[in-house]
């Protein structure tokens, strides 16, 4: 038996749609088999996993405080994947935007003024930019691998947040604990309805930034630069589109947006600095960005799965105790069958037995030619 | 025993992990697919090999299993990028978070426990000459295994048929497949070596250099592999040279650590990291050199037109 593609003669509409759902759908098989395998009923195990979660109001404020950054950075992430700029970097991107938006709270405590919360997003944003800048930098000016490079700079920015922790930017007062200062009032992004919960204005951020990306992705033409610069570089060339101008363009506005979504965390959320202020949310992103099939509206919908994904690894924690470390696994899962079943989009599967091969041995390179084929 | 001696034995066990999922690596990227899950690969390994020799009592069962899963787990992405042509990039990307995760939930009972050390090997006599005798007769059987992989790996490449087969596959695989070659299969091949050679290097993570279990514990060390081979531009015995050269930062960084000097360890930890970005810098800074060195169907989609 061998398995065949048979590519189809235009992309297949039906499975662009459906095949987040396909992934999703495996997904849930596949964890129930999982949770069978550590002894759990996998009916009530998905139950707590994924349903649960979103029976209290409460809970679904801890819903979009999680989905704000992945949508946030998913977003960016989706510009750079379809220009065909390799940034696994955004966490670091996050940790630096952070960093760089608690300059003033944490440094110049005593400046209290209402402008100090706009200034700490500005400047959030400006560090993860500027983050995000050097790989685009080594990649344009010395050819240099920018997957590499980017995710190297995240162990540097998780080394440098750990170091001001614990040392500059420790809190005089914290009895040696590896913490900032708390934020002042001025300086906490509010929440936006606090009778009810803890979510705050960073998930209207994700969403307005989700809406904007999409219309320039859509209806202008930066988008459609973006998008033949990715497909294919020698078309961008032609069309007098600049491939260095873009990879800055990818990488700051990915860089950006982690950034923002790294400050607006801090203040939004934590309320200080500590040695550990995100649990893989430039990572997770990654595979928000591919489930939304790098369209900023899919990423919103994504955005709210992956961040179920870790309020169900507590709630199963507590109710059925099975380790939230279920939660990593099942989004490395969630990643996989995305990617499969994207297969489905420019391929129609064929299984045959393995002696009914047709004659003929001529080989073709497969549709986007000298670039690692897109998703778009 | 000397300073010097113990620190070029240091040296030693933090280049051989390096060495090891490189040299997997680039076999794999020789055939023309860059998989880029080795740090989950290598995860994997570690987490495998600490269990099985921790519950057997065997710490040579647990190399072999860390084998079997790296190569098992490697299968994953080559079914994914070859057989159902998703993007190499993202799969790799796939594998790594899909190990990360699996690691940490399954290692979750290792936490804390003492771990099964894989004894040196110990040559008497040879063992105890001044200077070299540790350094070569005295060492962890995975070490020869690292050094006989690199010789082995570069006379298959570039003095057997089957090398050149495979190399052929990885510069042009549609002139491959119209000569008859079987380019699936062959990339099937190498990325499973790549995959059992990203396993052993876990479980010498977890059976000789730290022997414990620490989620994480690759800590960036898979990536590292990865740039190791663009540094020594698809050759194994620059790879070889590559691990000795960051073995070398890391322990040397360790050892400013210990001393103090008053520099921020975080900023001594953080030079393998920096070092990785600046050596990837001056190497392929030449755009014409990368060009000629790197596999020309390397990352490129092959679907072949029956």
């Amino acid at each position: 038996m061998r398995i065949e593609l048979v590519k189809r003669p235009q992309h297949s509409a039906l499975f662009s749609a459906v095949s987040p759902f396909i992934a999703l759908g495996l997904t849930v098989i596949a964890g129930a088999i999982m949770f069978s395998l550590l002894g759990k009923n996998p009916v009530d195990a998905l139950y707590y996993y994924f349903i649960d979660p979103l029976r209290e109001t409460w809970s679904l404020h801890e819903l979009a405080v999680k989905a704000a950054p992945l949508i946030l950075i998913g977003v960016g992430l989706s510009v750079c994947y379809l220009s065909n700029n390799w940034n696994i970097g955004a966490e670091g991107q996050f940790i630096i935007g952070a960093v760089a938006g608690s300059i003033l709270p944490i440094v110049f405590p005593d400046f209290q003024f209402w402008f100090v919360l706009p200034l700490m997003l500005v400047m959030g944003i400006a560090g993860g930019a500027a983050y995000g800048a050097i790989p685009a930098l080594l990649k344009v000016r010395f050819n240099t691998n920018e997957i590499l490079s980017s995710l190297m700079l995240v162990y540097v920015a998780q080394l440098f947040l750990d170091w001001l922790v614990r040392g500059p930017w420790r809190n005089p007062e914290g009895y040696n604990f590896p913490e900032t200062r708390n934020f002042h009032d001025y300086a906490v992004l509010p929440e936006i309805w606090s009778a009810s919960g803890r979510a705050h204005w960073g998930f209207v951020f994700a969403l307005v930034v989700a809406v904007a990306v999409w219309f320039v992705m859509a209806r202008t033409l930066k988008g459609f630069e973006v998008k033949v610069i990715g497909q294919s570089p020698r078309a961008g060339r032609f069309a007098g589109f600049s491939h260095g101008r873009m990879v800055f363009f990818a990488f700051m506005l990915a860089g950006g947006l982690a950034g923002l979504a790294g400050i607006s965390e801090v203040s939004g959320a934590i309320g200080q600095l500590r040695p550990s202020i995100s649990p893989g949310y430039g990572f997770t992103a990654i595979i928000v960005a591919f489930l939304g099939r790098l369209n900023p509206l899919g990423i919103v919908a994504a955005g709210l799965v992956l961040a179920l994904s870790y309020l169900g690894g507590e709630a199963a924690q507590i109710s059925i105790g099975v380790s939230d470390k279920v939660a990593r696994a099942f989004q490395g899962m969630l990643l996989f069958f995305v990617l499969a079943s994207d297969t489905l989009i420019h391929y129609r599967i064929r299984i045959t037995s393995g002696r009914a091969r047709a004659a003929g041995g001529r080989a073709q390179a497969a549709p986007a030619g000298e670039v690692p084929h897109g998703h778009a | 025993m000397g300073m010097l001696e113990a620190i070029l034995l240091t040296v030693a066990t933090a280049a051989t992990p390096l060495l090891l999922a490189a040299i997997g690596e680039l076999v794999s990227e020789r055939s023309g697919v860059l998989n880029l899950g080795v740090e989950g690969m290598m995860i994997m390994g570690a987490v495998t090999g600490f269990g099985v020799a921790l519950t057997t009592g065997s710490p040579w069962l647990g190399v072999f299993a860390a084998i079997a899963v790296g190569a098992l787990f490697s299968l994953l992405f080559a079914f994914l990028t070859l057989t159902l042509v998703t993007n190499q990039v993202a799969t790799g990307l796939a594998l790594t978070l899909l190990g990360l995760g699996l690691s940490g939930m399954l290692g979750e009972g290792f936490v804390g426990r003492p771990g099964v050390k894989l004894t040196a090997i110990d040559i008497p006599v040879l063992s105890d000459l001044p200077l070299v005798g540790k350094l070569v007769f005295g060492q962890d059987p995975l070490f020869y295994v690292s050094i006989a992989l690199t010789a082995a790996v570069a006379y298959f490449l570039f003095y057997t048929r089957a090398g050149l087969t495979l190399r052929s596959v990885g510069d042009n695989h549609g002139s491959a497949h119209a000569l008859g070659i079987r380019v699936i299969l062959i990339r099937y091949l190498a990325v499973m070596f790549g995959g059992a050679c990203a396993g052993l290097a876990g479980a010498y993570l977890s059976l000789v250099y730290t022997p414990q279990w620490v989620e994480n514990m690759t800590a960036g060390r898979g990536w590292i592999a990865l740039a190791l081979v663009v540094f020594a531009s698809w050759r194994p015995w620059r790879v070889f040279a590559g691990a000795y050269l960051f073995g070398a930062v890391t322990i040397g960084q360790l050892h400013a650590q210990a001393l103090g000097f008053g520099i921020p360890s975080q900023l001594l930890s953080s030079l393998p990291y920096l070092a990785t970005i600046v050596v990837l810098v001056l190497i392929s800074r030449n755009r014409r050199l990368t060009m000629v060195n790197t596999p020309a169907s390397l990352g490129r989609p092959f679907v072949p037109d029956r």
